[in-house]
């Protein structure tokens, strides 16, 4: 595969939420405000390209009966590094991302492409694959993110854009789009737009449904 | 390579490697990051402080607006404020009594003592000897005194200021900035609406009795006493309760504020 196709293919035709369903947790968690999820973005994509690297480096050494363990060695101390980074230059951020920054620790995401690409891949390659995914990532949730500040706060990145009825404007908020259901109704209408334009992402049904005989039979 | 990369020694070999290196880069982290860390907290406080005394405003930095609260240190044992020697004691045990760290100092032996259980309601096992009080004064004449509480609610100690007016009995504020209650539930302590139900209740009843509290479900219209509960979060309510009347009871900062109103301190 080129670089070109290793950034470019986790975006849409094997983005990470919408194809694989990986990562979703975080995905409704930190989308209510853009500014915060543009953060938690950054957090990741650093986090699963220097995950990658760093385990593509080691990939010919790596014990396969401990390599699982050590690949969340490495992810637990970038996740730590990021977290420790954050507190100390984006404080206010830090705290409302709170517990959701560790949490990339278990995010599928960062394991799944460990697990599946850089152990197979060179560091450089992995890098980007990392990159690729991550911005995958992003994409979603930024899109998710957008909709929930824009249509539930009537605010982006924390600025008016819809005054709403109680600062004495006309727009009454949605107030579900705050909650967490909503991210799951939003990322379901992300995949259904995404398989209308790439047909080839609907799966094959297992099974069909045959019409109905034994009722024909009696009338 | 391959083979050998399952022999019990090259595992131990990459484990002990892989730790050592990840040890090495989690530390140096932690470490060279911690000053600015600790920065923050203490801005972050500061910034807790001013919002508690209702001062907060958009605009000049945070260092600027706490330029007008003066920090003094009150000896929770005499209820008064600390003398020169008390505060040479404090110097003496490794604390400065300008940014005094009052979390910390309940961890010494030296500035704190061990509660004993029936006066404990707040759960918070150790009570200092000294704690930090801010006050913005005009013309020597306190106009609000912030106040710091702490208290177990339902997963974590809360830490946080409650702000009163120059009468001394009359709240200005309240806010937590640390706490790690369930978001959504017991984390509604942070909802400014709530915060703002605070603002102009009375710490005494008619008889002088401390008597403010949060109540289970809804306050009694008119009672100046009592905030509403939060809904969904029964303990950690009780343990913002517990912690205000704590704080402000006989045991901490009662006889403090009772001769302060009459002059003494």
């Amino acid at each position: 595969m080129s670089l070109k196709s290793v950034i470019t293919e986790p975006v849409f035709s094997q983005n990470p939420i919408a194809v694989q369903i990986l990562g979703v947790c975080s995905a409704l968690a930190v989308t209510t405000s853009l500014q915060v999820t543009m953060v938690m973005c950054l957090a990741l994509t650093a986090v699963t390209a220097c995950s990658n690297f760093g385990i593509a480096l080691i990939r010919n050494h790596i014990p396969n009966s401990i390599r699982i363990i050590v690949q969340m060695i490495i992810i637990a101390s970038l996740v730590i590094v990021v977290d420790q980074i954050l507190k100390a230059y984006a404080y206010e951020i830090s705290k409302s991302l709170s517990v959701f920054v560790g949490l990339i620790i278990t995010n599928c995401i960062v394991m799944g492409r460990a697990e599946a690409y850089a152990m197979k891949n060179g560091p450089v390659m992995s890098f980007f694959d990392g990159i690729g995914n991550g911005l995958g990532y992003s994409v979603v949730l930024i899109v998710v993110a957008t909709v929930r500040e824009l249509f539930g706060a009537g605010n982006l990145f924390g600025y008016e854009i819809l005054p709403l009825i109680t600062n004495g404007g006309w727009y009454q908020s949605n107030g579900l789009l705050l909650l967490p259901p909503s991210a799951f109704f939003i990322i379901g209408l992300f995949i259904w737009v995404l398989r209308s334009w790439k047909t080839e992402q609907v799966e094959q049904p297992d099974f069909k449904i045959l019409p109905n005989t034994v009722n024909s039979e009696q009338h | 390579m391959a083979s050998n990369n399952d022999s019990i020694q090259k595992t131990l070999l990459v484990a002990i490697l892989l730790c050592l290196f990840c040890s090495i880069i989690v530390a140096g982290a932690a470490v060279t990051l911690k000053p600015l860390q600790i920065a923050n907290k203490q801005l972050d406080k500061n910034k807790n402080i001013l919002a508690a005394a209702g001062l907060l405003v958009e605009g000049p930095s945070i260092e600027e607006q706490f330029k007008q609260i003066t920090t003094r240190i009150v000896n929770l044992e005499t209820s008064a404020y600390a003398t020169e020697a008390e505060l040479a004691e404090i110097t003496a045990a490794g604390f400065n009594p300008d940014a005094f760290d009052q979390k910390k100092s309940s961890k010494n032996p030296k500035l704190s003592a061990k509660l004993a259980a029936d006066k404990d309601i707040a759960s918070i096992k150790r009570l200092e000897k000294f704690a930090a009080i801010y006050t913005v004064e005009k013309d020597g004449v306190v106009e609000t005194m912030v106040l710091p509480v702490h208290g177990y609610g339902l997963w974590s100690t809360l830490y946080g200021f409650v702000a009163l007016e120059g009468d001394l009995e009359t709240i200005v504020g309240l806010g937590f900035y640390s706490h790690a209650e369930t978001p959504g539930l017991g984390g509604e302590v942070d909802n400014p609406s709530w915060k703002a139900q605070w603002i102009g209740k009375k710490l005494y009843n008619a008889e002088g009795e401390l008597a403010i509290q949060v109540v289970k479900g809804k306050a009694a219209p008119g009672d100046l006493n009592s905030v509403d509960g939060l809904s969904g979060a029964t303990l950690t309510s009780r343990g913002v309760s517990n912690l205000v009347r704590f704080w402000l009871g006989d045991d901490a900062f009662g006889t403090f504020l009772s001769t302060a109103k009459a002059g003494g301190a």
